[in-house]
C-alpha cells in the first residue's frame, strides 16, 4: 500500500481580503443608513364640518375650555366654562371629578371644545388637550374625556 | 561580519480576528436597529410634549401628513407653503387624487398635524378649517413623547 508523503501538504491559506471589503461595505451602509427615530404619539380628534355650525344635540352639554393668551403668547388664564384654573393640572383634577362622577372613565360621551387665542403657543393647547384627554398613573394611561374639538377659528 | 540568514525569516500577518469580531458586532448592532419605516419627520419641528402622546398601535391606512413651523409655514409634500392658500391649493389636489384614483373617501383619511411647539394656536386651527373645507374628518394632533409628567407634579 502506498503512503502519501503527509510533510509536504500544501498549506492553505484562507483569503481574508474579500469578506473584509464585503463586511466593511455592509458597515458603511448601515452607518448611513442609520437615524434616530424620537418616539412620537398622536391625540386623535374627529371634526366634521357640520359639526361646527349645526352640532347634534347631546345628553351632556358641552364644556367649553377657554385659553387666554397674554404677553408674549404665554398663557394667561384657563376656563372650564365659567370657572377659572390656575394650572393645567388643577384642570385635569376638576375634570377627573366630573368624569368620575358620571359613570367611569372612557365610558362619557362628555365633548369638550377648546376655545383658544389665535397667538397662543401650540404647547398650550397640547397641555390642555392632554388635561383633557386622560392621565397617566403608576406608567398607567387612563383615559377621561376622548371626544375633543377646537372650537371654530375667530378672525 | 557575520550576514543574517534571509530565507528563513517568517511572513509576519496581523491578527484579524479581533478586527472581524468587532466589524461583525457593530454590523449585527446596525441590523437590528435599522428602520425602513417611512416616518416623516422635519427637523424645522419641535413637537410638543406630552406624557400621553403614545405612538399609535396600527399605522394609519391613509395618512397625510402636515407640519407647522414656529414662523408659520405650512411643509406639505416636500414643499414649503407659505400661505393658507398655498396649502389649501395643495390639498385639493390631493383630495381630487385621492378620490379620482382609490377607493377611499376623504372621511377615511387621517390628517397627522405636526407643529411646532411655539407655533401659533391659530395656525393649527387654520389647517383643521382648511381641511373641514375640503371633506377631511380625522385629524391626529401629534406630540412627542414624554417620560416626565407635562403638566407639573401632583401634589
Amino acid at each position: 500500500m502506498k503512503i502519501r508523503n503527509t510533510e509536504h501538504r500544501e498549506h492553505i491559506v484562507l483569503q481574508m481580503t474579500p469578506m473584509i471589503d464585503i463586511v466593511f461595505q455592509l458597515l458603511v451602509f448601515f452607518v448611513f443608513t442609520f437615524k434616530i427615530v424620537l418616539p412620537e404619539g398622536d391625540f386623535n380628534i374627529r371634526m366634521p364640518a357640520s359639526a361646527g355650525s349645526s352640532a347634534q344635540p347631546s345628553e351632556t352639554p358641552l364644556l367649553k375650555v377657554k385659553l387666554v393668551a397674554g404677553a408674549d403668547r404665554e398663557l394667561a388664564r384657563i376656563q372650564l366654562g365659567d370657572q377659572p384654573y390656575a394650572s393645567f393640572l388643577d384642570l385635569q383634577n376638576a375634570i377627573r371629578g366630573m368624569v368620575d362622577d358620571s359613570g367611569g372613565p372612557g365610558t362619557t360621551d362628555q365633548e369638550v371644545e377648546i376655545d383658544a387665542d389665535f397667538d397662543l403657543r401650540y404647547q398650550y393647547a397640547i397641555n390642555a388637550m392632554t388635561a383633557i384627554t386622560g392621565y397617566q398613573e403608576n406608567g398607567v394611561q387612563h383615559k377621561l374625556i376622548e371626544r375633543v374639538r377646537f372650537a371654530p377659528l375667530k378672525e | 561580519m557575520r550576514i543574517k540568514n534571509r530565507g528563513h525569516r517568517g511572513i509576519v500577518e496581523g491578527d484579524l480576528t479581533p478586527m472581524i469580531d468587532m466589524t461583525f458586532q457593530l454590523i449585527a448592532f446596525f441590523m437590528l436597529v435599522i428602520n425602513f419605516s417611512d416616518v416623516e419627520q422635519d427637523q424645522r419641528v419641535t413637537l410638543p410634549a406630552s406624557e400621553l402622546a403614545t405612538p399609535p398601535v396600527a399605522p394609519y391606512e391613509h395618512p397625510l401628513t402636515i407640519h407647522l413651523t414656529d414662523s408659520g409655514d405650512f411643509l406639505y409634500a416636500g414643499r414649503d407653503l407659505t400661505s393658507t392658500d398655498s396649502l389649501r391649493a395643495a390639498l385639493v389636489l390631493e383630495s381630487q387624487i385621492i378620490q379620482r384614483h382609490t377607493t377611499k373617501s376623504l372621511a377615511d383619511v387621517t390628517v397627522i398635524i405636526r407643529a411646532d411647539e411655539d407655533a401659533r394656536t391659530g395656525n393649527v386651527q387654520k389647517i383643521i378649517d382648511t381641511c373641514q373645507d375640503l371633506k377631511f374628518e380625522r385629524f391626529a394632533l401629534r406630540g412627542k413623547q414624554s417620560e416626565v409628567p407635562t403638566l407639573g407634579k401632583p401634589e
